[in-house]
């Protein structure tokens, strides 16, 4: 594991609206070097915000985000992505009407060419079923092929942060396990960073570093994943079902 | 026979014509969502710039035709470019996350300012050029009848089917085309792949006015006259040609421009000369009630 105390992304007071709604109301994140870091929160806490906020679409319109040290609060989306971050959304949002090469093929578009036959061997050793579709539209791949490639779409720009957006969701068990091992692997193997949103607690905080607990637009807890999954709170909100999570100073 | 074979040859050598305009409006349309309604316009400055052209040749004593026409070619589609470029940025991009009516009027503004503008700069007359090509090949004499495929009729369909060569290709086969398309299905996800999409918008403009461009110095040197108001029909029954096959389907396109000349050259032989605007209007409408999708477009429903 190639991890050090070098932050890579830093998020101060972040604060995004869609109109006049408060959508984050404040948030202070870290991510370093070589991390796998997680991020859970109920339906609307304003985790799928966060990370679009990050790629600049919505804008932060207060507080700062630092990249490896860049200012990156008032970039464009792609001036953002071009720095090295890649992020598989909320929903997939994979180009049906292209190819799973050409959706591939996009996903490089901001790393070397001298890269890409390599990268995507790698895609395809990761997710062989991807080869095996490589010349069919993205739109008729099943739901947990679209998500694989989505992944491997972020993977090809040689991201050095992914953000992964609940990769997971709505795919049977044995594939889950596949996705959250493929994201270990690009961790361990790649020393890539991971910022990843979850609705599947009890597997995310087993596979991060450290976690983050987001209510109402703002973080309410941070802990490694261990500390997260013994926490009471934690287990009575999003573990067991149940009560909500107190929320500290939440208007 | 030989009178319908004729037709036939200039249907296509129109229907071509209006194809090449036709790409433009359906690839601006894919992009933004929107008709640029200014398209015609520029197909009219590219004319002119082809008139101009010549007649600068001309009196330069430029006259080997190769070398004129790859010079106009070359001037009318970069000053076009400029055109279409200036274009979408003074009178879309301030609007597009406007309601759809403003840059609609916002189009129509800059159509109506192209006009004026060069019928100021030009004046309102209709202005000849002296025929840079002449002459053709008799296909075949039937009764007193020739057939004839003019060489700049054989120039129109061979520079056509290269320029749609060319544009596949970049479509299909470049990162160009593939951010473009990506733009079309989903423009914040092409930005999070690292896509200036606002670049990959203003390349649309100019790739389609260059297309246009072409258009126009091929009309000007088929029928040898241009004036400040044929960008006004020409855009139309481009339009229709881009509505028939699909509004957003290039092959689409292409095929409803071929369909439309042709239909046109038909009915000015068969019918009346006086009403063949009349056939274009009439599939413009028969095509938006009946199968507003167009020929090769996708339902406006997708399953994804
Ligand atoms: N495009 C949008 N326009 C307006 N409001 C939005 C938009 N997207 C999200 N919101 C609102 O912002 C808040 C945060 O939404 P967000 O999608 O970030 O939540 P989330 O934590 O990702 O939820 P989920 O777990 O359901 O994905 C919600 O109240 C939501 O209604
Ligand atoms: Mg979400």
């Amino acid at each position: 594991m190639s991890m050090s105390n070098e932050a890579l992304l830093t998020l101060e007071g972040v604060q995004s609206f869609y109109g006049h709604i408060a959508a984050l109301r404040g948030v202070d994140i870290t991510v370093r070097a070589g991390e796998i870091v997680t991020l859970i929160g109920a339906n609307g806490a304003g985790k799928s915000t966060l990370l679009m906020t990050i790629c600049g679409n919505p804008h932060a319109a207060q507080g700062r985000i630092l990249f490896d040290g860049q200012d990156i609060t008032r970039m464009s989306s792609h001036e953002i992505v071009r720095r090295g971050i890649a992020q598989a959304p909320e929903g997939r949002r994979i180009f049906a009407r292209m190819t799973v090469l050409e959706n591939l093929q996009l996903g490089a578009l901001s790393a070397p060419p001298t890269h890409y036959a390599r990268d995507l061997q790698r895609v395809f050793a990761l997710f062989p079923v991807l080869k095996q579709r490589s010349r069919q539209r993205g739109g008729t791949l099943s739901g947990g092929e679209q998500q694989m490639l989505a992944i491997g779409r972020a993977l090809m720009s040689r991201p050095r942060l992914l953000l992964l957006d609940e990769p997971s969701l709505g795919l049977a068990p044995l594939l889950v396990r596949q996705i959250f091992g493929a994201i270990r692997e690009i961790n361990a193997l790649e020393g890539t960073t991971v910022l990843l949103v979850e609705q599947d607690a009890f597997h995310a905080l087993r596979l991060a570093h450290r976690g983050y607990v987001m209510v109402n637009g703002r973080i309410a807890l941070t802990g490694t994943g261990a500390e997260l999954l013994a926490n009471p709170d934690v287990r009575a909100a999003y573990l067991e079902g149940g009560v909500p999570l107190p929320t500290a100073g939440s208007s | 026979m030989g009178y319908f074979l004729q037709q036939l040859i200039n249907g296509l050598t129109l229907g071509m014509i209006y194809g090449l305009i036709a790409l433009g409006y359906t690839m601006v349309y894919g992009i933004i969502g929107m008709i640029n309604f200014a398209h015609g316009e520029i197909y009219m400055i590219g004319a002119f710039l082809a008139v101009i052209g010549f007649t600068v040749l001309g009196l330069l004593g430029i006259s080997y035709v190769p070398v004129a026409l790859l010079i106009v070619l070359f001037t009318a589609m970069l000053f076009t470019a400029v055109y279409g470029w200036t274009l979408e940025r003074v009178a879309y991009r301030p609007l597009r996350s406007a309601p759809r009516l403003a840059p609609l009027i916002s189009a129509i503004g800059a159509s109506i300012f192209f006009q004026n503008y060069v019928q100021l700069a030009q004046g309102a007359r209709v202005k000849p050029i002296a025929p840079v090509i002449s002459g053709g090949y008799t296909v075949f004499e039937e009764g007193g009848f020739t057939v004839q495929l003019s060489y700049v009729q054989i120039l129109i369909w061979l520079l056509t089917l290269a320029l749609m060569v060319a544009f596949a290709l970049l479509i299909q086969r470049t990162s160009l085309g593939r951010a473009q398309r990506a733009c079309e299905q989903d423009r914040a996800m092409a930005s999070l792949v690292g896509i200036d999409v606002n670049r990959t918008i203003s390349l649309t403009f100019v790739i389609g006015a260059t297309l246009a461009a072409v258009a126009g110095v091929m009309v000007t040197l088929y029928y040898g006259v241009v004036d400040f108001y044929i960008g006004f029909l020409a855009g139309i029954k481009a339009f229709t040609a881009a509505v028939l096959g699909g509004i957003g389907s290039l092959p689409g396109a292409m095929l409803g421009g071929l369909i439309l000349g042709l239909v046109e050259a038909f009915w000015s032989a068969y019918f009346s000369v006086e009403y063949k605007d009349v056939a274009a209007f009439t599939i413009l409408v028969l095509v938006l009630i009946f199968k507003p999708s167009g020929l090769l477009g996708r339902p406006e429903v997708e399953k994804v």
